[in-house]
């Protein structure tokens, strides 16, 4: 359907989500409303360095606000797996700007 | 109402939708909503060694307040009709 986007799809999914400050938030998305706020539960949050491997902060059961939210992604957990994390080096990604 | 009806017709296309944090993720426009928001299906982000943040995400989900443009093929467009409809929406506004 070309007129909804809802996030049904993904409740219950792991869901990989990028924040307006720049943040990459990991977690199993367990509800959102209308204005796309959103619950996260078992959320990490995935933090990329230039000079270290990637760190995973252990954050919990999360809500979201939605004018916070960039992209929602899908994550698929087997091409998770197969990334190794201790050799990825990014700088981290730029807040949003409007 | 005219982009997103435009977007409704561009469904199946090739775009890449710029972020206003310079990250660009390439993919098949799925489906569009009245606030512009889009989801992309076979997404890859375009300079990959530059944003590995999103290497294990395929389909995607992005907020339309977020976007800075978004690139389309340049024979997916009929300009001149695009042209005409923003005519009459101006007209009307």
């Amino acid at each position: 359907m070309a007129t909804t986007t809802g996030l049904e799809s993904l409740v219950d999914q792991i869901i990989s989500v990028i924040t307006n400050d720049g943040r990459n938030i990991v977690g199993v998305l367990k509800g959102f409303d209308q204005a796309t706020n959103i619950i996260l539960d078992e959320s990490h949050e995935r933090v990329f360095s230039t000079k270290e491997g990637v760190q995973q902060h252990v954050l919990g059961l999360y809500i979201i606000r939605d004018d916070n939210i960039g992209v929602i992604g899908e994550l698929d957990e087997e091409l998770d797996a197969s990334l190794d994390f201790s050799k990825l080096r990014a700088h981290p990604l730029k807040p949003v700007v409007h | 109402m005219l982009f997103f009806s435009y977007f409704k017709d561009l469904v199946g296309q090739e775009v890449t939708v710029e972020l206003k944090n310079d990250l660009a993720i390439r993919g098949t426009l799925h489906s569009v909503d009245q606030y512009l928001n889009i989801k992309l299906e076979n997404t890859r982000v375009v300079d990959q060694d530059k944003f590995p943040h999103m290497l294990s995400v395929r389909n995607c989900f992005i907020r339309g307040s977020v976007v800075r443009y978004v690139q389309l093929p340049p024979d997916g467009v009929d300009v001149d009709l695009l042209h005409d409809a923003a005519r009459r929406e101006a007209r009307g506004a």
